[in-house]
């Protein structure tokens, strides 16, 4: 038994989807746009999570029209890159058993998915945490590789299994990424629309929120950290769009009842004991310096990639892929282009056979376009 | 201690060369494929009927006055055995639920084909058909002929069970036949069975107990079509692919807009907060003992009294209406704004973001 839900939780929610405060906000929110005195303002998010709440709570019918509040790097399991998926692919066509998060099965790899390499046979077990990877391990004689993804907060729960002695036949495969890189990297892309961030509270709620004020300091853009509730996410904007009209670049903690100034400081320790961080590519975003977590040498125990030598070069003969070298995603999440700006949109890139971040997640830019034709006037 | 890997399996395969779970998950993907090899060649409607064309719960063939539906389903699930049920109760009462679903709520007779695989146990046998027959006294049916093969272990994953069944009805409801005007209303709470069977398969508990829905209904339906002959214009069970993919269906197949008010929809709070925590939405969950059923407006408080006077469909709600303004399209007000209803793609899986 890994985990007891409390139903009680549910009603505690629903003090922030309440209707009534809803229509409040948003026309707090129309009104602070307006008074911002040009159109359109553009405020990116930088987590699937807030864009899977504005999806699934219909919020986007509700914003103001000359409000653009763009997806950006979103979910950690769209940015993971084509090599990464690769050597999980490699490893559970080599017989392995990969125990991975649900929707790391779809993500395209060079060649196949881990739902493709599943099809042809390899053993993936879709779990749903870190534990359960371990519990899987210790219940067999396999060789268990935990293709962990997911930004600081996940990765925590992976430090936490690697610090509690997992069995011999248990390895960690990461792709789990760190969020502060990737917003100087938004701030810094030539053209950059982005006026403001919306930063994700879970993931604060690790860090603490003062870690972007030196964010802040560097790029004068305002910083919100918000929950994912919807009166979270709708308090959020106003108080972004007010720090835009205002010129006041500061960081601002709309998420208080979660996150602190300082964060968990012993997830942190854990975080950090357990992974460095390293440069390397988004999928269809860009080259992040200190963007990706992995495990440190003295972990080599448990790491995948030192436990194994991953032939991946075998997948690249099979079918080299110049598809990603056309993906527009990083300028499509910067807010400089429309998915209709993309030359595969629709064609060789589609929600069966997604290219790039946007297409590969059901919250994604492209994706939403591609089901929807934009955004609908419902 | 650096280990080098054998090669993997060369001679990759196209993703749509083969048949992946994807085309199993009851949506788009399963449909098209289905048109595209199985019913190729079969897609002509029989005279004066409801054949493979329609992509129906069942067929329904004119018999003198009165329509012959049949219906055939095959059941694998895992666990065998769940919370709220097994194998063998899903087995009857999803092909007697097609059947109802058709309109045909009294069924003559089912047949049932047993597959085994080597090593099953004899006492799960005997369990699973013990449940059988409780089920089959529920819906007023029973088992008229069958047949069991053996296979090898590891030839199938235990035991796959397929029933047929054929009645006999005056009118068939399709699940094409909405009408702008019509509401639609769901017999109960929604996701109850694929939750329960998630929560077993990844060992999550919950502070309150939680089943499958799994249950024949047709006696459900029976009083629902009573309490205003002929004011229903289409049903469908939300089954795999769940309310989402469901309704889809009967959209597209209609020519109609719905719009589902969300707020109404009945969720068993332990679904809620499991599907909240797994990622999924509970529009996507499979249920195994629900009905979707449109209905004429001015029958449609007639029809929910009836549904809620009988303990099957106690939690029956008007979930939503139906008009002309985008043919197959599901719109769900969420109460805090309006988004389109997205079907399924896939196995609904865990997600973490």
């Amino acid at each position: 038994m890994l985990e007891t839900l409390r139903t009680t939780e549910a009603a505690g929610q629903l003090r922030f989807r309440d209707p009534a405060k809803a229509k409040e906000l948003a026309q707090a929110l129309d009104k602070v746009t307006a008074d911002v005195g040009r159109a359109p303002v553009s405020v990116m998010h930088v987590c699937g999570s807030h864009e899977q709440s504005i999806a699934k709570f219909g919020l986007r019918s509700i914003l103001p029209k000359t409000l653009n509040v763009i997806m950006g790097p979103g979910c950690p399991v769209c940015v993971t890159d084509v090599p990464e998926v690769d050597e999980a692919v490699v490893l559970a066509q080599d017989g392995l058993r990969i125990a991975t998060y649900g929707d790391m099965l779809k993500v395209p790899g060079t060649a196949l998915s881990l739902a493709d390499a599943q099809s042809h046979g390899a053993h993936i077990d879709v779990v749903y945490s870190a534990a359960e990877a371990v519990e899987l391990a210790r219940d067999t004689t396999d060789e268990v590789v935990f293709f962990a993804s997911g930004f600081e907060t996940t990765a925590v729960a992976t430090a936490a299994v690697v610090l509690a002695e997992p069995p011999a036949n248990f390895s960690v495969l990461s792709a789990h990424k760190y969020i502060p890189p990737v917003m100087e990297i938004v701030a810094e892309m030539p053209g950059t629309k982005v006026e403001g961030f919306l930063a994700a509270g879970h993931a604060a709620t690790i860090t603490g929120s003062a870690i972007f004020d030196r964010f802040v300091d560097r790029h004068h853009i305002p910083v919100v950290v918000a929950g994912f509730e919807p009166l979270d996410i709708l308090a959020g904007l106003v108080k972004l769009v007010e720090l835009v009209r205002d010129g006041t670049p500061r960081v601002e903690n709309m998420y208080p009842r979660c996150v602190t100034p300082l964060g968990n400081r012993n997830a942190q320790q854990q975080l950090w004991r357990v992974f460095r961080t390293v440069g390397g590519m988004w999928r269809g975003i860009a080259h992040v310096p200190n963007g990706n977590l992995r495990l440190r040498d003295e972990f080599a125990r448990v790491d995948t990639r030192k436990k194994f030598r991953i032939d991946v070069k075998r997948l690249w003969n099979n079918a080299p892929s110049t598809l990603t070298q056309l993906c527009m995603c990083g300028d499509i999440m910067a807010g400089i282009a429309s998915p209709s700006h993309c030359s595969l949109f629709g064609k060789e890139c589609t929600p069966d056979n997604p290219v790039g971040a946007c297409m590969v997640s059901s919250e994604g830019t492209c994706r939403i376009w591609h089901q929807y034709g934009g955004h609908p006037d419902l | 201690m650096s280990v080098t890997l054998k090669p993997g399996t060369s001679g990759l395969i196209g993703r749509d060369e083969i048949v992946t779970l994807k085309h199993g998950a009851g949506g788009r993907a399963m449909r098209t494929l289905i048109q595209e090899t199985l019913a190729a060649g079969f897609l002509d409607a029989p005279a004066s009927g409801i054949g493979l064309a329609a992509m129906d719960d069942g067929a329904a063939l004119k018999l003198g006055d009165r329509w012959l539906v049949v219906t055939t389903d095959s059941h694998v699930v895992h666990p065998v055995f769940f919370p709220g049920g097994d194998i063998g109760r899903l087995a009857i009462a999803g092909t007697v639920n097609d059947l109802a679903m058709m309109g045909a709520t009294e069924p003559a007779g089912l047949t049932c084909a047993v597959i085994l695989e080597e090593g099953f146990r004899r006492s799960d046998l005997e369990r699973i058909q013990r449940s059988m027959l409780d089920t089959c006294r529920e819906a007023g049916v029973t088992v008229i002929t069958g047949d069991t093969k053996v296979m090898g272990r590891g030839e199938l994953d235990g035991i796959v069970i397929n029933t047929t069944g054929v009645a006999l009805t005056d009118r068939v409801v399709p699940d094409s036949g909405l009408l702008p005007g019509d509401r639609i209303i769901v017999t109960g709470t929604i996701g109850d069975h694929g939750i329960a069977l998630m929560a077993r398969r990844h060992a999550i508990a919950f502070d309150a107990p939680l089943e499958s829905d799994v249950a024949p209904i047709n006696a459900l339906i029976r009083a629902a079509l009573a309490a205003a002959p002929g004011e229903v214009t289409a049903m469908k069970d939300p089954t795999r692919g769940g309310v989402a993919s469901a309704l889809h269906e009967m959209a597209e197949k209609s020519g109609v807009e719905i719009v589902i008010e969300e707020p109404a929809v009945p969720v068993h709070p332990v679904v809620r907060s499991a599907a909240e925590m797994l990622g999924l939405d509970p529009f996507h969950i499979a249920n195994e003992g629900k009905a979707l059923i449109g209905v004429r407006p001015a029958s449609a408080e007639r029809v929910l009294a009836a549904l809620r006077a009988h303990p099957r469909g106690s939690e029956a709600a008007i979930i939503g209406t139906v008009s002309d303004a985008h043919a197959g399209r599901v719109v769900l007000d969420t109460g805090l704004g309006r988004r389109l209803l997205a079907e399924p793609e896939g196995e609904p899986l865990p997600r973490i973001c």
